[in-house]
């Protein structure tokens, strides 16, 4: 299947997990892939397994010079940027009531602030070429809540009212923004989850297993396709029945 | 080489997909021309990009018909 045939894809967060999942699914339907990390170890290993496919670039979302920059030099050598897949986030739990100042802002500046920056500037050129796909990855939490992720859980239901939005803002321009929300997938961010979250989350997925990431780039690619053009400012819950919203 | 008038005429005849002779200087982009928010936004973007210059919110307010556009241009374009 070659759906992302000349499609250029910009995945941020892409060296493991879900990110990853996601470029290898959008890069074997023929598209071209640029992944970000944090680290430059980390886009090393994205480039890796891209192969000619696409490439990893070191990229703080947070930063918003170095964005521009980099959307810009990505622009120049791909061309313009066709899906954009805002994966990148991370945690920093602990009980609202301990919960510092720097671990709400860290939070919430990299998976909600950083969002809105990086859309900001891809955002031009799709609507320039009057078409383009957004896929933010929110979380099941952002919709039932979590103890322990007060911040987690307000920055990805942020996700959802921002992608609503900017649908409505973009839509006549042949752009959709959509989330795609995770139930409890099997990943690096899962597994530091204490056993107590744990339990709680496990005793209630109907499907009684954990998600593969592979199974939230499917519903990212369906997005990201030609068929989803009609979809906008929706949210796809992706969670084996966790919750039914 | 085209005068700054022509070429923003040119980018406004682009960008709202109206016939040049339309373009008159007292046009109002929204009035007129039946532009909407997003498509004085997208004019301004392209003004920024034809002429390499960054046109600040409040500036950009104030760009409501043709003339304003070419005025604009004339005060601040390096070129």
């Amino acid at each position: 299947m070659q759906n992302f045939e000349n499609k250029v894809a910009l995945i941020t967060g892409a060296s493991r997990g879900i990110g990853k999942a996601i470029a290898e699914n959008l890069a074997s339907q023929g598209a071209k892939v640029i992944g970000t990390a944090t680290s430059d170890k980390g886009a090393a290993a994205i480039s890796e397994y891209l192969g000619s496919n696409g490439e990893g670039l070191a990229l703080d979302v947070t930063d918003a010079e170095s964005l521009q920059q980099t959307i810009k030099d990505i622009e120049k050598k791909y061309g313009s940027i066709d899906i954009l897949v805002n994966n990148a986030g991370i945690t920093r739990d602990n009980l609202m009531m301990r919960m510092k100042d720097d671990e709400w802002d860290a939070v919430l500046n990299t998976n909600l602030s950083a969002v809105f920056k990086v859309c900001k500037a891809v955002v031009r050129g799709m609507m320039k070429r009057r078409n383009g796909r957004i896929i933010n990855i929110s979380s099941v939490v952002g919709t039932t809540g979590n103890p322990g992720q007060v911040n987690y859980c307000a920055a990805k239901a942020g996700l959802v009212g921002f992608s609503k939005a900017m649908a409505k803002e973009v839509a006549a321009r042949g752009i959709t923004v959509n989330c795609v929300a995770p139930g409890f997938i099997d990943t690096d961010m899962t597994k530091s989850l204490n056993d107590e979250q744990k339990q709680a989350i496990f005793d209630n997925i109907p499907a009684a297993r954990l998600g593969e990431p592979r199974e939230i780039a499917a519903a990212v690619a369906f997005l990201a396709s030609e068929g989803a053009a009609y979809i906008t400012g929706e949210t796809i819950h992706v969670n084996g029945g966790m919750a039914m919203v | 080489m085209s005068t700054i008038e022509e070429r923003v005429k040119k980018i406004i005849v682009e960008q709202l997909g109206v016939k040049e002779e339309e373009v008159k200087p007292e046009a109002s982009f929204e009035n007129d021309l039946g532009a909407d928010s997003l498509d004085t936004v997208e004019l301004v973007m392209a003004l920024e990009e034809e002429f390499e210059t960054e046109i600040p919110d409040e500036e950009a307010e104030k760009i409501k018909t043709v003339q304003s556009a070419i005025d604009y241009v004339n005060n601040h374009s390096n070129d």
